[in-house]
């Protein structure tokens, strides 16, 4: 039982950064109907950002992560307005082909500058523990899962009670009606992308801390797993994500502490494949019916 | 009535195979290809028959898959494991192909009936789960030697890279315009239009999806006997986007520009040799600038045939 428990905790501190991953998927998705391929390198390069700004600076978590999530912000709209823009009405395979390019183009120049070696991280939290009975929870966890939670919370905020927020939803629901309506439709895709890059980068800065090494490619398998995430949850839904991200990081957690942590990844894998078969709208997605 | 196939276009093709061996016979003969060359040439040969086998699925038939590179690591693996259980002679890589193919059509048909009634990127995701889940299982197994991967013998010269690279474009080509082939084409045209015309889709899909594996896993074997060392690493999804990098280069859907882009990509990878690093950055770009300025690639769906050739020749005859 103490050991499930451990494992619980351990994986809702994961899943929850998945989670901050799979918001940017799924905000993505919803809007543009764009698997966005390149996001986990965003996230690889938040926490890159969050690496340098921490060791030439000093400063500590909070200045590093808003550094880190302001230049993920920014870096989504460049991609976005290179990238995607020009392809808006181009069929969704080649999208998805452009954003593998993308991602791609991000690895490989992150790995040209800063060396394919890991970093060590700073630890910009306390180290510590809480031990309850034969439970331990460490600072960084308890840390990682707040700042989680706050930016939830704010994201739900600006979705459901800014101007800004109403116009996503209405464009996600139908593009051309939300321009007939006077919706700059560009204006909010390209926020749609700050905002999902920005929480990309805070999941960057996060895990950073936690595993206190990055490296280029880390973004890969994350990013991955981030979608699956998004997909488990219904992807477009906000909410679903959160739930699917966490659920990922549980299922994760004890895989790798009951079965073998080397087949956890191919767990999930599986996981997504029964989804995707006999329920592709998600946990909390409806099923729509194919109109001709 | 049974069809001739004796026609001068079908001449032309084997008069063009057999040029091509003697050709690159007398190049090799003669000390103009290298052994550095032939290296090159056997990752073209291989990479033409992995593109042409991708672009089945995704050029004539529409289904998005990212799993390529798990097909050829059976492919791979198999021929390993037999060929070092076995010892190294040239019949072995050739039971190892057998049961490559054998295995890669079971894993395909187990990946096929599920995955395939799903669509686009969804797909494209699943396809992807599939060929991770491959390859980390290759990389637990203990006969496959983990992570370390497996050292062989090489076994194959160009002669037997280039009969196969032979069989597969006919076989490919040969599929594309039999019956179940015109049913692939109309699948990826419009799934729903085909649906209603009385074509089993799922059956066509399947089946291409089948024979694309197949392929895939032969191009697996070619690899594990010519290039010494195959690890996990080397199918991952990374080798699944090379693959479909040279399809979407070469315009998806045209098995010559399969073969373009293939030659070009790998003249490309040689000549940025000493830029190793900087290659992927290329690769990154190059894909989203083909993508935004010319999506239907090199060639769009142009076929070379000899039929045209000799069409445009008889009517420059015709007015002189």
């Amino acid at each position: 039982m103490n050991q499930f428990l451990q494992q619980l905790i351990n994986g809702i501190s994961l899943g929850s950064i998945y989670a901050l991953i799979a918001l940017g998927y799924t905000m993505v998705y919803g809007i543009i109907k764009l698997i966005n391929f390149a996001h986990g390198d965003i996230y690889m390069l938040g926490a890159y950002v969050g690496f340098i700004f921490a060791t030439k600076t000093g400063m500590g978590l909070v200045p590093t992560l808003i550094v880190s999530m302001v230049f993920c912000a920014i870096l989504g709209v460049v991609i976005e307005m290179i990238a995607y823009k020009p392809l808006r009405n181009a069929t969704r395979i080649t999208a998805l082909i452009t954003a593998i390019g993308v991602s791609y183009f991000l690895e490989a120049s992150t790995q040209k500058i800063m060396g394919t070696s890991p970093r060590a991280f700073p630890a910009l939290l306390p180290k510590g523990l809480i031990k309850l009975g034969k439970v331990t929870i460490t600072y960084q966890q308890v840390f990682i899962l707040t700042i989680t939670i706050l930016l939830m919370i704010a994201l739900q905020f600006i979705v459901t009670k800014t101007k800004i927020g109403r116009a996503m939803r209405a464009v996600s629901t139908d593009t051309d009606a939300a321009r007939l309506m006077g919706i700059d439709v560009n204006k909010t895709i390209s926020f749609t992308f700050a905002l999902g890059s920005a929480l990309a980068g805070a999941a960057g800065v996060l895990v950073g801390i936690y595993y206190s090494s990055i490296t280029p490619l880390m973004g890969l398998v994350p990013g991955v797993k981030a979608f699956i995430a998004a997909v488990f949850g219904g992807i477009g839904i906000i909410p679903g994500a959160m739930i699917g991200g966490i659920l990922i990081g549980i299922i994760e957690a004890l895989v790798s502490g009951y079965g073998s942590s080397l087949y956890k990844d191919a767990v999930v894998y599986v996981i997504l494949i029964i989804i995707l078969v006999v329920k592709p709208a998600g946990l909390l997605g409806k099923n729509i019916r194919e109109k001709v | 009535m049974a069809k001739n196939r004796f026609t001068k276009t079908n001449f032309l093709w084997l008069l063009l195979i057999i040029v091509s061996y003697f050709l690159i016979n007398l190049l090799i003969n003669i000390g103009i290809i290298n052994k550095v060359y032939q290296t090159v040439m056997l990752t073209i040969g291989i990479n033409i028959i992995l593109a042409i086998s991708l672009n089945l699925i995704i050029g004539i038939t529409g289904q998005f898959s990212l799993g390529h590179a798990g097909f050829m690591s059976i492919g791979a693996y198999s021929t390993g494991v037999i060929v070092k259980q076995m010892g190294g002679n040239l019949s072995s890589v050739f039971i190892g192909m057998a049961v490559g193919i054998l295995l890669s059509s079971i894993v395909a048909l187990i990946v096929a009936i599920p995955t395939l009634r799903l669509k686009g990127d969804y797909l494209a995701i699943a396809t992807l789960g599939f060929g991770e889940i491959i390859r980390i299982v290759i990389q637990n197994m203990k006969i496959t030697n983990g992570a370390a991967g497996l050292v062989l013998p090489k076994l194959l010269d160009w002669k037997l890279v280039f009969l196969f690279l032979v069989i597969s474009t006919f076989i490919v080509v040969a599929f594309t315009n039999s019956a179940p082939g015109r049913a692939c084409i109309s699948v990826r045209e419009d799934e729903i239009a085909s649906e209603t015309m009385g074509i089993n889709t799922t059956k066509y899909k399947i089946m291409a999806f089948v024979i694309g594996a197949i392929l895939a896993s032969i191009a697996g074997t070619l690899y594990a006997s010519s290039f010494y060392v195959i690890k996990p690493d080397n199918f991952s999804f990374n080798k699944s986007i090379d693959i479909l990098v040279i399809v979407v280069f070469g315009g998806m859907g045209s098995y010559t520009g399969s073969f373009v882009s293939a030659l070009l990509i790998g003249i490309l990878n040689t000549s940025l040799q000493s830029f190793a690093d900087i290659r992927t950055i290329i690769y990154g770009a190059l894909l989203v600038m083909i993508m935004i300025f010319r999506p239907q690639g090199i060639l769009g769906n142009y076929e070379f045939k000899f039929s045209n050739l000799l069409k445009r020749f008889n009517k420059k005859e015709a007015r002189s």
